[in-house]
């Protein structure tokens, strides 16, 4: 009989469905293969025209139905796909969930397509006037919802027939981590048996690719778009816009059991904290992301040296990697230059909302498989970082826990830790 | 009856077109026949509730801080100041690093300028999507950018105020901010926090905060008129008005153990989701307020009403269904806030438990008196789209 409770005394929290969608593709089975044979799905933007733009390539996911459509759309759409696979996996009711539903989900805005059709079916006033009158003589409200931000998540819980009133969140880079981390609290409150928490990212756009780039946030590599994202190594120039979606169905270990449910992960620890030094750069000292790291191991029940492997954030901007680094070393002492740290950004670019349900998906993954996916375009060390970076070729080995980071913009930092087995 | 893990209010921030903070909210809304402040020419044919004239420095001392911000996030971040320092937490080092935050949120004002050039631009060009790219990537401020983005207000709180404990931002109009206050007291019931910043703000004097709200036709046109008399009248039956609350709600045991004053104790916070398509909300509004599990007797109401027609005739409906309910539809003098709709309710409520008075009618044809102290006091948000909410709030002792 299995220990039904954690260190403190709380239900523990086993992850029986996993779903996925990165630029890679759609679904375990072909992100998996690609992720572990170093294939890059970053590739030129084709969406929209590139002119004028310093970035030109992207991770964008260009082969769903509503690729073309919108953000909101295109987030529904991912943010569906990985639920359906999650939920079918754990063999419970894709109608009928019966769980509350945690999305982490981009702002919304309405669309300049939309802002462009409104406009230009009338020729009355100019600028935000014209938009407005036009806006109220609207018959439909298709274009409404896209513009409301708990609207994605309203349609979810009618898919899925989530319980209760659906979580919306943001926190900007960590959202994916944040929803999982609703989910387990939820579970461990006793509030519900079992959640549903997703990433998903489908705000790609032209406005989008220019506003991070006015932030120089963005790599320019355009030329050899595989190459473009490559953390931890001395010629990183930012990160690569990316979208897709990580799904996973959160249940107490004890409900799981009792259905007869197959146990696919643990989510042992969350822990979180938030910076104020600065709105998009991260306190020198690192001190936020550290403390968010141990938070996570506290949470966790786990000592620094009973980490096997980090899943990093790492997302190929000089600033971000220079900072997990300094974090990583601090929490980890001497053991941080022989743990296995690796990058899946390197390989499907910043999913930004999705990120920390993808990532975690892979984190997962790795424990199941064995397997730890590399990061890829590791061709120029950065001297200063000194980490194990499982450069270019994955590798075998047994991973019994890992730890999963995540840091936003406006200082929003949520780590994970996940084992492959209950206590 | 009294739990060391209740959570209790023991800070209040409040904006609204009435003014600023708890005190001056309460002298304006028990006024009796207390009037709005309108803005009915700027946003014409729309009638909004204008910010107050806001001293900014006194919440938010860095000049740098206030240019990395727009209105919106000013806003909150200037409530959620009024709130810390009301509950005694404000420039404490040790409290603000330890205490978690939710905050509901929006998104931030776009460039109105910009947008403008641009359209005008589109109605000459084929090639729009060029054009876009030519305009914003010349066009644009780069911080503005910040400035829009949902989880950059709890971002600018943290750096103006050190509030670091954790961070979290929901989003979706005032399903968010019911969201965020219930999940708040069910992280302190749980032990797994002392002390949690709550609230949200909103900023309507932006076109596009209008237009939110008007690509579904809800917004009230014409003459201003109480929320509950809005029905059958031009438009959507939603005045807007700016404004923010944000709340300090704390472990009943850590706020006495600060000595702090504390308002009112938040008892249950109930949520849910009606598929309003099915005609699900009139069951809905039924259910929450059977799972708030109402007192006996007579029952101050402050209710969020939107004034959306649907929404507001269904909370109307169940409220004319239970005589023991007197109701006060504060929107009808602030203007519909939002994300930041359900904190104000929360708030207001709690300022009545406190100051042991009901508020005057707000609407004297749809709003009866009541006369006792309201030890009790029930706070509403349904939304005027989608997701509703109620909590109960009572007298801390």
């Amino acid at each position: 009989m299995a220990n039904l409770r954690d260190h403190m005394g709380r239900p523990i929290v086993a992850v029986t469905g996993i779903g996925v969608v990165t630029s890679l593709g759609v679904g375990k089975t072909d992100n998996w293969a690609a992720l572990t044979s170093g294939k890059s799905g970053i590739h030129p933007i084709t969406r929209f025209p590139v002119d004028h733009l310093n970035t030109r390539i992207s991770g964008m996911v260009d082969f769903l139905p509503s690729s073309s459509k919108g953000a909101s759309l295109l987030t529904y759409e991912l943010a569906e796909t990985a639920a359906l696979e999650a939920v079918a996996e754990s063999g419970l009711d894709a109608g009928d969930f019966g769980g509350p539903l945690f999305l982490a989900s981009p702002p919304v805005e309405l669309d300049w397509s939309e802002r462009f059709s409104l406009y230009n079916s009338d020729k009355h006033d100019i600028g935000s006037e014209r938009l407005l009158r036009v806006a109220r003589g609207l018959k439909v409200t298709d274009i409404f919802e896209t513009t409301q931000f708990g609207s994605i998540a309203d349609r979810l819980a009618d898919r899925f027939g989530t319980r209760g009133l659906p979580i919306t969140l943001s926190t900007a880079c960590a959202s994916g981590a944040t929803a999982i981390q609703l989910g387990v609290e939820a579970i461990r409150r006793g509030e519900c048996d079992r959640a549903l928490s997703i990433g998903a990212d489908g705000s790609a756009t032209a406005e989008a690719l220019i506003r991070f780039s006015l932030l120089s946030a963005l790599s320019t590599h355009n030329d050899l778009p595989e190459k473009a994202s490559k953390p931890f190594s001395k010629d990183r120039d930012g990160f690569v816009l990316a979208e897709g979606s990580g799904a996973l169905v959160l249940e107490s270990l004890e409900a799981a059991l009792a259905r007869g449910a197959t146990i696919l992960g643990i989510m042992r620890g969350c822990g979180e904290k938030a910076d104020d030094f600065h709105r998009t750069r991260s306190k020198p000292d690192g001190s936020p992301a550290i403390a968010a790291v141990r938070a996570a191991l506290a949470d966790a029940g786990l000592g620094e040296d009973e980490i096997d492997y980090v899943n990093a954030h790492g997302t190929s901007t000089p600033e971000n990697d220079k900072m997990e680094h300094l974090s990583l070393s601090t929490v980890f002492g001497e053991r941080i230059g022989s743990m296995p740290i690796s990058s899946n950004k390197s390989m499907i670019g910043h999913t930004l909302s999705a990120a920390g349900a993808v990532e975690a998906a892979f984190s997962l993954m790795t424990m199941r498989e064995s397997v730890i996916p590399p990061t890829i375009n590791y061709d120029n060390p950065d001297p200063a970082i000194v980490l194990d970076v499982v450069p270019n070729q994955k590798r075998n080995a047994e991973v019994g826990t890992v730890l999963s980071n995540s840091f936003g913009f406006g200082g929003q930092n949520t780590c994970l830790v996940m084992a492959r087995e209950p206590v | 009856m009294n739990s060391p893990r209740d959570v209790v209010i023991s800070g209040i921030g409040l904006v609204s077109s009435l003014g600023e903070g708890p005190d001056a909210h309460w002298q304006k809304l028990t006024q009796p026949g207390a009037q709005p402040v309108l803005e009915a020419t700027r946003f014409s044919p729309y009638t909004i509730h204008p910010l107050p004239e806001i001293d900014w420095n006194l919440q938010i001392a860095k000049r740098g801080d206030q240019r990395q911000m727009e209105t919106w996030q000013r806003l909150g971040t200037y409530a959620a100041g009024m709130a810390l320092d009301d509950a005694g937490i404000k420039g404490n080092d040790e409290l603000c690093a330890t205490m978690d935050m939710v905050v509901a949120a929006g998104g931030g004002e776009r460039d109105e300028a910009v947008d403008a050039d641009i359209l005008a631009a589109s109605e000459s060009r084929n090639d729009r999507d060029v054009l876009l790219n030519e305009k914003l990537t010349t066009e644009l401020r780069p911080t503005l950018f910040l400035a829009q983005l949902s989880n950059l207000l709890a971002g600018n709180i943290s750096i103006v105020h050190k509030v670091t404990g954790s961070s979290r931002t929901f989003m979706g109009e005032e399903g968010a901010g019911v969201a965020a206050v219930e999940t708040a007291a069910a992280r302190i019931r749980s032990g797994q926090s002392t002390h949690i910043l709550v609230g949200g703000a909103f900023q309507t004097e932006h076109s596009d905060m209008l237009l939110g709200y008007e690509l579904a036709g809800y917004l009230h046109r014409g003459a201003w008129k109480p929320v509950w008399q809005r029905q059958g009248g031009e438009g959507g039956g939603v005045v807007t008005g700016s404004g923010g609350a944000f709340l300090v709600l704390e472990q009943r045991a850590h706020a006495l153990s600060r000595g702090r004053k504390i308002y009112a104790e938040l008892g249950a916070v109930v949520s849910g989701r009606a598929r309003r398509r099915r005609d699900e909300l009139d069951a809905e509004i039924a259910l929450l307020l059977k799972q708030a599990a109402l007192p006996n007797g007579e029952l101050l109401a402050v209710s969020g009403a939107s004034g959306a027609h649907a929404a507001t005739a269904a909370e109307k409906s169940a409220f004319d269904a239970n005589p023991a309910i007197a109701t006060r539809a504060f929107s009808t003098l602030t203007g519909h806030m939002k994300e930041a709709q359900f904190p104000f309710a929360v708030a207001l409520a709690a300022l009545a438990v406190e100051r042991k008075a009901a508020y005057p009618v707000f609407d004297a044809a749809n709003e009866r008196p009541f006369s006792g102290i309201p030890r009790t006091v029930l706070a509403t948000a349904i939304g005027y789209h989608q997701f509703e909410g109620m909590a109960l709030v009572s007298a801390a002792d």
